[in-house]
């Protein structure tokens, strides 16, 4: 191997604590997420917080890391800063841990870091801490980023345990996409489809809604598990009904035959930008309306990377109390069936 | 070129559905006793339950699940000769899907893979070529598994194997044909069959001509049916008026895809590298003579149960006692009537197979039917 070549690589380094180190995190994280509490360089960041605030965490590992729609660091940010949204939280600060695996391309590095930082302006979240580790071959796949994120809660209230009788359910875009993008994107699929992930920040629309005084009283991105598993858990968590018209259901076309090939729902996939909203029935149109006007004033320079297809929130379902706890589909032609948690690792039926 | 919306726009129209629905009504009312139902494929059974097409039907309509799910009829012997197979050193396992979830008597592939072996799912089994390219020092071998639709996978990854001269690629053949399951179905004394909705998906390969001598020798309607809940719904009404009119015949319903010969390429390929094993073991069926295929004997080096023969367990091995798939195999029970469902045996702790397949009759109605045995 040559030495330029070897340059290009990460290695273990870079994860010692020394020059190379150094290097990298000078040059490439501090440069990307530049902010004065990150470039201060102490042990812990300075913050200043006010009222209530929620803090979470997220590990993100993905194959292939490169997708229609985004990548890894992409999903890192939009994933941690989706879940602050999702409890009205502005999203405000961010750590950022790396675990690279030796001979990961550092050229593929700057792509995800730079993806990172551009996909934080969206909400205006700055990382503030981070971390970097590096282990040996074989030891990891490619690379891991763990974030965690704190913001102040904007609006009160809004739980799993929250949800009343006579709320609407409404889904914010089409579902399936992140699902269906990945499993095109894995080796051996060779689907031609222009399928991108939706794999997006999602603290705008929040902001809107929650500026628009809209009185939320779930949020929910739909990641792994997708819809189904949202709706399951609300359902347990708020001992209610919550009943879903398949028709009202936006899918894409690519997603639903991709479905129909491999005997998936649309319903178990995961989701990357898309949520899920419980609220009196009175303010759905009003939340449906706003969701798209913010969805639409996106959808011209995102679209190509983002996937983001505007005017497609919908309201697709009721709350009710008699069947509490379970989750009912109701088909276009008169019959209904349990909608039930997905289980298992996703495996494409036999024949 | 098609565009996958193709494969199901059309064919869901609620209209149309309702309009099906009367009209069965209409044909079934015509009809003295019950019409009930065989749906071979665990395709259909998966169809009639998730869309809920047996709640738009009249009572004297009646389903019974037959024994055409892959995972479902793999008796546990065979699990544990992949389990043997991908225990030893050196091994990479490669099979379809659902398969790795199947309980074995020693677990499943699922658990050998967590406990570190090299287990792989894949999508096409033409990817086997490339794991087997990308690993020389290791034996890779193709736990094959389907009915007569996924057979010409098979016969196409032994012929590019030979083709490409890939000394390391071995084959454990589980391929399994419908008319002899028909048969053995029909062979049971308290039988309760008295119409089949055949997988038109067998019959694009095989052609619809395979079902007629279940028409001839037991008198009973068989209608090849599509996936979609049209297709279902339609071949339902074809049956239905076959009863009402009291005749029996073979109809097709999928002439958009199945002739009556079949494939005939993907036939030939199947009959260069495979034949009939003179008798497979079907778990809840027990023994079914010429139910099965297996390698030329040409091609037996590269066959895995000769070049594993010592390591692989030759004991037969029934289920657990309280578990009734073999009855709900052969459409003498329900799954709701079998002791365990819903109870010992679920989705996240299959007793039996039947709950493991997302096309298995017991994995169908745990799913989708509670709300059904409510109404």
């Amino acid at each position: 191997m040559t030495e330029s070549k070897r340059k290009k690589q990460i290695q273990l380094s870079h994860g010692g604590g020394g020059k190379e180190m150094n290097k990298l995190i000078k040059e490439l994280f501090f440069k990307a997420f530049d902010n004065p509490i990150l470039t201060n360089e102490e042990d812990a960041a300075r913050l200043v917080l006010k009222g209530p605030t929620a803090f979470t965490t997220d590990s993100f590992t993905v194959a292939p890391l490169f997708f229609a729609g985004g990548d890894i660091g992409k999903l890192a940010i939009a994933g941690t800063v989706n879940d602050l949204a999702m409890m009205a939280a502005r999203p405000e600060y961010l750590s950022c841990s790396f675990i690279i695996e030796e001979g990961f391309e550092l050229d593929k590095l700057k792509t995800i870091v730079n993806s990172m930082a551009s996909e934080m302006k969206k909400s205006g979240a700055k990382i503030v801490c981070g971390d970097t580790k590096v282990v040996p071959k074989g030891c990891a796949d490619g690379i891991f980023i763990n974030t965690s994120g704190i913001g102040e809660i904007l609006q009160d209230g809004i739980s799993i345990k929250n949800i009343q009788a006579g709320d609407a359910i409404i889904v914010s875009r089409d579902i399936g996409r992140h699902g269906a993008a990945i499993l095109m994107a894995r080796e051996g699929l060779t689907l031609e489809s222009d399928l991108t992930s939706d794999c997006a920040t999602l603290w705008p629309i929040v902001d809107a809604l929650i500026s628009a005084q809209i009185p939320l009283h779930a949020m929910r991105d739909a990641t792994r598990g997708g819809i189904s598993a949202v709706l399951n858990e609300w359902a347990v968590g708020s001992n209610v009904e919550i009943s879903i018209n398949e028709v009202d259901l936006p899918v894409a076309d690519e997603v639903k035959g991709l479905c129909e090939l491999y005997g998936f729902e649309p319903l178990d996939l995961a989701n990357e930008g898309t949520f899920v909203i419980a609220l009196p029935q009175e303010y759905a149109n009003k939340a449906v309306e706003i969701i798209k006007l913010h969805q639409g004033a996106h959808s011209g320079s995102e679209s190509a990377d983002s996937g983001f297809i505007g005017e497609q929130a919908a309201i697709i379902g009721t709350v009710g109390t008699e069947r509490a706890g379970k989750v009912i589909l109701k088909t276009p032609w008169g019959s209904s069936r349990y909608l039930d948690l997905p289980q298992g690792e996703l495996l494409p039926r036999i024949c | 070129m098609l565009e996958l919306k193709q494969l199901y726009q059309g064919f869901r129209d609620p209209e149309t559905i309702a309009n099906l629905a009367k009209q069965i009504a209409q044909q079934a009312a015509k009809v003295d006793g019950d019409i009930r139902i065989m749906e071979v494929c665990g395709g259909h059974t998966h169809t009639i339950m998730k869309y809920g097409l047996n709640q738009l039907l009249p009572g004297n309509i009646d389903f019974i699940h037959g024994p055409g799910c892959p995972v479902c009829i793999m008796p546990k012997e065979r699990i544990d000769h992949a389990i043997a197979m991908a225990n030893q050193d050196n091994v990479i396992l490669v099979t379809l899907g659902d398969m790795i979830r199947v309980p074995g008597s020693k677990g499943t592939l699922a658990q050998c893979r967590a406990n570190g072996r090299d287990i792989r799912p894949i999508y096409d089994p033409l990817d086997t070529i490339k794991i087997a390219t990308e690993n020389p020092d290791k034996t890779v071998v193709f736990f094959a598994i389907g009915f007569e639709t996924s057979t010409p996978m098979t016969a196409v990854l032994i012929e590019q194997a030979e083709k490409l001269a890939i000394s390391n690629l071995y084959f454990h053949i589980n391929h399994v044909l419908v008319p002899p399951a028909i048969d053995a179905v029909m062979a049971d004394p308290n039988v309760k069959v008295n119409a089949f909705i055949g997988p038109a998906h067998v019959s694009v390969i095989q052609g619809s001509e395979i079902y007629r001598p279940a028409v001839d020798n037991y008198g009973t309607p068989v209608v090849v049916s599509g996936f979609e809940p049209v297709d279902v719904m339609e071949s339902i009404l074809r049956i239905t008026t076959q009863k009402a009119q009291n005749i029996a015949k073979l109809d097709n319903q999928y002439s958009r895809s199945v002739t009556p010969e079949g494939n005939l390429a993907a036939k030939a390929v199947i009959d260069k590298y495979l034949c009939i094993r003179p008798e497979f073991r079907w778990r809840g069926l027990g023994p079914i003579p010429n139910s099965a295929l297996m390698l030329r004997e040409e091609f037996s080096h590269r066959d895995a149960e000769l070049h594993f023969a010592s390591i692989l367990p030759t004991e037969e091995i029934e289920d657990h006692k309280a578990c009734q798939c073999g009855d709900i195999l052969r459409g003498l029970c329900k799954p709701k009537d079998c002791k365990v469902f819903g109870r010992g045996c679920t989705p996240e702790s299959p007793m039996g197979s039947c709950m493991v397949s997302s096309e298995g009759a017991c994995n169908a109605y745990y799913r989708y039917n509670g709300i059904n045995d409510e109404l």
